[in-house]
C-alpha cells in the first residue's frame, strides 16, 4: 500500500511508554504499552483493532484522539502531519477526530441536559446562535434514531443503547472526518449491539466517516471492519483485510483468539450437544 | 434510519426543565423527609429565619433601651418578675427577649457571611489543586494542612488578635479557619470526576482549562459541598459566639449571643437567667442547623441512598 489522496490516516511505527515512578527499594519502571505500531486506513473505510485486554488498543485509540501523546512515531491525518504536542494542536485538526467512550454511562454528564451535551462542541468551536444550535442538535438527533423530544432530557433518563447514540451524535456534531470508537458495543447487550452498530454503518455512508474500530469481539469485528489488525502485548500481530485475516491467520496468537469465539450458530450448537450426549454415554 | 429503534421510549410526554426540576425536589424531599430531626431542625430554622427578618415588630422593646427601674429582674413567671420583660432584663435594664430576637439577625449574617466566604475562597482553591495537581496541589494542601493543624478557636483569636477585635475581622478570621475543609473536600471530589470519560469528552470538543473546571467539572461535586455548608454554617455561630464571649467578635452594646454571654458572667450566681437564655439561643439554632445538615447529607448523598 502507498500513500495516496485516499489515505485519511496513517500510523508510522508510534510507541508509547509509561513510567512507574520507582520507590525507595524498587527500581523505575518503563512499560511498553504500544511498541511500534504502523498502518494506513483510506477514507470511507472501517480498521478494526482486536486484542485481549491490557494488549494496548485502547491506548492507541488515545493517541489517535490526541488524548494521551505518543512516546515515538509519526501521525498523519488527512495528509497533514500532526504535531502532538501539547498546546501545539489545532483547533481544526482536533475537530477532525472524534471517540466513542465504551462505557456510555461515564462519558456523558449527569448535570448536562442532552441538548447541551450536544450543544457544546458548537458553542465552543464555532460562532453559532443558540438557536442555531439547538436546530443543528435536533437534527443530530434524529440522525442518531433519537427525536427532539429528548432534547431537554438528563443523561439518567436514558437506557444503555440510547445513551450511546447520544455519545455518537456529539462525536459528530463537528462534522469529523475519523471516528475512533473504542469498543462502542461492548457494554451493550447484544439486540441493542446490533443496533448500535447497523446505526454506525448507516452514518458511515451518510458522512463518509472512516472508523478506527476497537474491540475485543470477533463476531461484531466481522460484522463492521474492513480490514484487521490484531494486537497482543503492545505488538500489531496481525494487519490485513478482513478476508485475509479471517479466512488464513498467520500469527498463532489470532488463531487462539479464533479459537476462543464462542459460537452460537445452530450448527455448532448442535454439533457441541451431540460430542456432549457422546461423552456421557461413553 | 432504516435501523428499528425499539430501544427507545416512545413516551409522548415531553419533560420541560420546571416539571423536572420538581420531580428532582419530589425525590429530594422524600429522602429528606424520612429523617425526622432533619424536619424538626429545618422548621426552627426557618422560624429563626422569620423572627430575624420581623425583629422590628417581633420585639417587644429596643435592644439597647436601658430601663434603669427594673434592673435584673427575673423571667415573667418567677416571683418578681414584669410580663412587660419576659425573660427577664439585664444587669443596665435591657431586655433580654429584644436582645435575643436582634441577636439571631446577627448569628444569622455571621452564618452566610461566614460560609460564603469559605465557599468560594474554598471551592476556587480546591478546583485548581484538583485539577492541576503537581506542585501546585502540593503546595496548597501542605498551607491547608498547617491551618487545619491549629486548633480553629485559637486560630481565629490569633488572627483577630492581629487585624484588631471586630465583628467583620472576626468573621474573616473564621471563614479562614474553616476554609481548608472546603478545600479538602472539594479538591477529592474534583479528582474523582477529572478522570471520568465525559471530562475528557468535553476536553476533546475544545473545552479550555477554566470551562472544564467550573462548568464540567464544579456541578458534579456539589453535594458534599452543600453539606459540608450547612455544618459551617452553625460552626460559624458557634466559633463567632466563642470569639464575642472572649471579647474579641462583636462589642457591646451589640447584641451578639456570645456578647451577650461575656457581659453576664459576673451575675451568673445572682441573677441565672442573663446567661442562661443567650446560651440556650446559641444551642438550639447549632443544634437545628446540625440536624438539617444530617438530613441534607442523607437526602443529597447517592451512597446513603437506598433505592
Amino acid at each position: 500500500m502507498t500513500t495516496t489522496d485516499n489515505t485519511m490516516l496513517e500510523v508510522r511505527d508510534i510507541k508509547r511508554d509509561y513510567e512507574l515512578p520507582g520507590g525507595l527499594f524498587k527500581p523505575k519502571k518503563i512499560i511498553h504499552a504500544v511498541k511500534g505500531v504502523s498502518f494506513k486506513l483510506e477514507r470511507g473505510k472501517t480498521l478494526a483493532i482486536v486484542g485481549e485486554s491490557g494488549c494496548g488498543k485502547s491506548t492507541l485509540a488515545r493517541m489517535l484522539t490526541f488524548i494521551d501523546e505518543p512516546t515515538a512515531g509519526e501521525l498523519i491525518i488527512d495528509g497533514e502531519k500532526i504535531d502532538t504536542r501539547p498546546g501545539h494542536l489545532t483547533a481544526e485538526m482536533r475537530q477532525k477526530v472524534q471517540i466513542v467512550f465504551q462505557n456510555p454511562y461515564g462519558s456523558l454528564n449527569p448535570r448536562q441536559k442532552i441538548g447541551d451535551v450536544l450543544g457544546e462542541p458548537l458553542l465552543i468551536n464555532t460562532k453559532m446562535s443558540s438557536a442555531e444550535r439547538r436546530d443543528r442538535a435536533n437534527e443530530m438527533l434524529v440522525k442518531v434514531g433519537l427525536g427532539p423530544e429528548h432534547y431537554n432530557r438528563y443523561p439518567h433518563m436514558f437506557s444503555g443503547g440510547q445513551r450511546q447514540r447520544i455519545a455518537i451524535a456529539r462525536a459528530l456534531m463537528l462534522n469529523p472526518k475519523l471516528l475512533v470508537l473504542d469498543e462502542p458495543v461492548s457494554a451493550l447487550d447484544l439486540s441493542v449491539q446490533a443496533q448500535v452498530l447497523n446505526l454506525l454503518a448507516d452514518l458511515q455512508d451518510e458522512f463518509g466517516l472512516t472508523y478506527v474500530f476497537i474491540s475485543h469481539d470477533l463476531s461484531v469485528v466481522r460484522y463492521i471492519a474492513d480490514e484487521v489488525m490484531v494486537m497482543y502485548f503492545g505488538e500489531a500481530v496481525e494487519y490485513g483485510t478482513r478476508e485475509e485475516v479471517f479466512s488464513d491467520p498467520k500469527h498463532e496468537y489470532t488463531r487462539t483468539l479464533f479459537a476462543a469465539t464462542p459460537r452460537a450458530d445452530v450448527e455448532s450448537i448442535r454439533a457441541r450437544i451431540a460430542r456432549k450426549k457422546a461423552a456421557t454415554a461413553a | 434510519m432504516a435501523d428499528t429503534i425499539n430501544d427507545i421510549d416512545s413516551s409522548p410526554e415531553v419533560l420541560s426543565s420546571a416539571a423536572l426540576r420538581r420531580q428532582m425536589f419530589k425525590e429530594f424531599w422524600f429522602y429528606f423527609s424520612e429523617n425526622r430531626g432533619a424536619v424538626i431542625g429545618l422548621f426552627v430554622f426557618i422560624a429563626l429565619v422569620l423572627v430575624a427578618i420581623f425583629a422590628p415588630l417581633i420585639a417587644p422593646h429596643s435592644p439597647f433601651q436601658q430601663y434603669r427601674d427594673a434592673v435584673l429582674l427575673p423571667p415573667a413567671w418567677l416571683e418578681g418578675g414584669n410580663t412587660s420583660y419576659l425573660l427577664g432584663t439585664d444587669p443596665v435594664g435591657r431586655d433580654i427577649l429584644s436582645r435575643l430576637i436582634y441577636g439571631s439577625q446577627y448569628s444569622l449574617f455571621i452564618g452566610v457571611f461566614v460560609t460564603t466566604l469559605s465557599l468560594t475562597s474554598g471551592i476556587l482553591i480546591g478546583v485548581i489543586a484538583g485539577y492541576y495537581r503537581g506542585w501546585i496541589d502540593t503546595a496548597i494542601m501542605r498551607l491547608m494542612d498547617i491551618i487545619l493543624a491549629f486548633p480553629s478557636l485559637l486560630l481565629a483569636l490569633v488572627l483577630v488578635a492581629i487585624l484588631g477585635p471586630g465583628l467583620t475581622n472576626g468573621m474573616i478570621a473564621i471563614a479562614l479557619v474553616l476554609q481548608p475543609h472546603f478545600v479538602r473536600l472539594t479538591r477529592a471530589a474534583v479528582m474523582a470526576e477529572k478522570t471520568r470519560d465525559y471530562v475528557t469528552a468535553a476536553r476533546l470538543a475544545g473545552a479550555g482549562p477554566l470551562r472544564l473546571m467550573f462548568r464540567t467539572i464544579l456541578p458534579n461535586c456539589t453535594a458534599p459541598l452543600i453539606v459540608q455548608a450547612t455544618l459551617s454554617f452553625s460552626n460559624a455561630i458557634l466559633d463567632a459566639a466563642a470569639l464575642g464571649f472572649l471579647g474579641m467578635g462583636a462589642q457591646p452594646p451589640a447584641p451578639e449571643w456570645g456578647t451577650m454571654l461575656a457581659e453576664a458572667r459576673e451575675f451568673i450566681l445572682r441573677a441565672w437567667w442573663v446567661v442562661t437564655f443567650p446560651g440556650l439561643a446559641i444551642l438550639i439554632t447549632v443544634l437545628a442547623i446540625n440536624l438539617m445538615g444530617d438530613g441534607l447529607r442523607d437526602a443529597l448523598d447517592p451512597k446513603l441512598k437506598r433505592s
